[in-house]
């Protein structure tokens, strides 16, 4: 009963718990069957501190996690798009990490929440969601150049590491989180001289929103940093066949079925190949 | 007792929890720390930056792992994900022992990230008990299980909180982590005697101590880690060392974090009870 209370969403503009309980009845009726009251709180705020704290904690943990997808939506409706999905989506893992995983899903599913703007609100939701699983998924031992020595293109398979996610996207949300980010540095540096009393926050410029640009990123890390990288289709679609599992000689001719005929291929391939790996990204295939 | 078998026979000091805003300064200037306490969920991640740097602090210093999830007292078994994930970590660590809560936080599968109270009666610290020995034998390390702050009493609870503890920690054979902040947030939300509390606990299992601040609201204190300790969890603190000895003591501070210097000049006060205890008992 108090895990369910727990976890309901908070009324009054996510002030209050609650006035009834799913069945109708008064939650303070309800409440007042198995928590004490004592002489200065009732039995509902008793619990209603844990409603708040609960919510108020995972509000701020996607209010974090996403904060390109707060700027395209606006405060008022990313807060009711993150309070319709925790009620949706509430977190089944022991680590607030993965409270954001199923966002994206949730935004595709019920684009109601971000209309007109669901596209755009898709595609950056992706990519700070793929800064996650870049930051802190593992680190395979890469295979570097002398590995695939006398290794042929059609037997041979390679790993992609788990910290490098792949994205195709329809908008620059790149350009467009990274001005989110340097405006939101600035707010918190602007606090940060103030420390004596509640922080000022300068007007918040409006960032123009991301334009619409067929983008192929891979975002990763290198030296623990996080870094995207700008892909043409052909390199992008290499590498998500070598995740699939193809070999290289699959893979390439996956890539290139479609290729201007008048690049010179073989040279960017040699390129890429020598790039990707000089960046740790090949690792063994999976078991 | 200092050294006993909750803290694997071991005698540390004052520690500061490790905090990321402290990290560059701790990394560059390597300021003399007796320990450090890790939240373990911060870590146990599969690769990045968290991982660097927990090594890098393993190279200059002690660390003791401390948890928020594993949740002893909620009706599901323990997340054997969550386990596995935690021996790598001791592993990784060494930690001498591993503390987390006396509390719930996760029912049918949904996490509260909190917690939770529990009803104080025999039937919960049995279940509670039972399973702090399945982790401790999983886990091949003392379990040290931290008394919570709480806002919220059961019509159910036919034992004192610190009954409860008691019952559940001889049962699981198992060692305290006595907050002695949390203990006095408690007992001013519930109205109970903090000092009957500390005289009420099996000090011999006492592995470490938590010393912390919190926040004052009109109708109860709110167990926030953001202020420096006040002079009555310094005196709960006093009265533990007097009863059980010296203890493992770490200060939480985990919210408006000030510089590294003022956190740990904090936790150096401890320094004047657990000398005055030593000059008494010499």
């Amino acid at each position: 009963m108090m895990g369910a209370a727990v976890f309901r969403p908070l009324a009054n503009e996510d002030e209050d718990m609650q006035a009834t309980w799913t069945d109708g009845r008064a939650m303070t009726e309800v409440v007042a069957e198995f928590i004490k009251p004592n002489d200065r709180l009732t039995s509902f705020e008793r619990l209603q501190i844990y409603n708040r704290t609960y919510w108020y904690r995972v509000f701020d943990c996607l209010y974090d996690d996403f904060p390109g997808l707060r700027s395209v939506l606006g405060e008022k409706r990313f807060h009711a798009l993150t309070r319709a999905y925790l009620a949706k989506h509430p977190s089944t893992s022991w680590t607030l990490r993965n409270l954001g995983s199923r966002l994206v899903q949730f935004i595709a599913e019920e684009p109601n929440w971000t209309a007109p703007r669901t596209k755009i609100a898709i595609d950056i939701a992706r990519f700070e969601w793929a800064q996650i699983l870049a930051f802190d998924e593992a680190r395979h031992e890469p295979l570097h150049g002398d590995d695939l020595l006398g290794s042929h293109p059609d037997g041979l398979k390679l790993g992609l590491q788990p910290y490098l996610v792949l994205l195709e996207l329809d908008y620059a949300v790149d350009n467009y989180f990274m001005a989110v980010r340097d405006q939101d540095d600035g707010l918190r540096s602007e606090a940060s001289n103030t420390p004596d009393h509640a922080p000022r926050r300068a007007a918040v410029k409006r960032i123009p929103l991301p334009k619409k640009h067929k983008l192929w990123l891979a975002v990763h890390r290198c030296d623990n940093d996080l870094y995207f990288k700008h892909l043409k289709p052909e390199a992008f679609l290499l590498l998500t066949a070598l995740r699939s599992g193809h070999t290289v000689s699959a893979a390439l001719e996956a890539a290139l079925q479609d290729a201007d005929p008048g690049e010179d291929w073989a040279a960017q391939v040699k390129d890429w190949f020598e790039n990707f790996a000089a960046l740790g990204w090949f690792c063994a295939p999976s078991a | 007792m200092p050294a006993n078998k909750f803290n694997n026979f071991t005698e540390y000091g004052i520690g500061v929890g490790l905090r990321v805003p402290h990290y560059q300064h701790i990394l560059a200037k390597k300021p003399v720390v007796d320990w450090f306490e890790i939240i373990s969920e911060n870590f146990m991640v599969d690769g990045g930056r968290p991982l660097k740097v927990l090594d890098q602090i393993l190279e200059q210093y002690r660390v003791v792992q401390h948890g928020v999830a594993i949740y002893f007292g909620s009706a599901e078994p323990l997340n054997r994900d969550h386990l596995k994930k935690l021996k790598r970590l001791v592993k990784r660590t060494r930690t001498p022992w591993l503390s987390d809560h006396l509390c719930w936080g996760s029912v049918d599968g949904r996490y509260t990230h909190d917690l939770l109270p529990m009803p104080y009666t025999m039937a919960v610290a049995k279940h509670t008990a039972e399973k702090i020995k399945q982790a401790q034998d999983f886990l091949e390390v003392p379990i040290c299980v931290e008394n919570v702050s709480s806002y919220a009493e059961f019509h159910q609870s036919n034992m004192t909180e610190w009954e409860f503890l008691s019952e559940v920690v001889e049962r699981a054979d198992c060692g305290m982590l006595l907050d002695v902040n949390n203990i006095y947030v408690s007992s001013q939300n519930h109205s109970f005697d903090p000092l009957e509390y500390v005289r009420g606990v099996p000090h011999h299992r006492i592995g470490q101590i938590h010393i912390a601040g919190h926040t004052r609201y009109p109708t109860y204190l709110l167990d926030t880690h953001d202020h420096p300790v006040p002079d009555p969890v310094w005196d709960l603190y006093a009265e533990t060392i007097r009863l059980g000895g010296r203890a493992a003591t770490l200060l939480e501070w985990d919210d408006s974090i000030p510089s590294f210097d003022e956190v740990h000049g904090e936790a150096l006060k401890a320094n004047r009870f657990l000398h005055e205890h030593t000059a008494v008992s010499q």
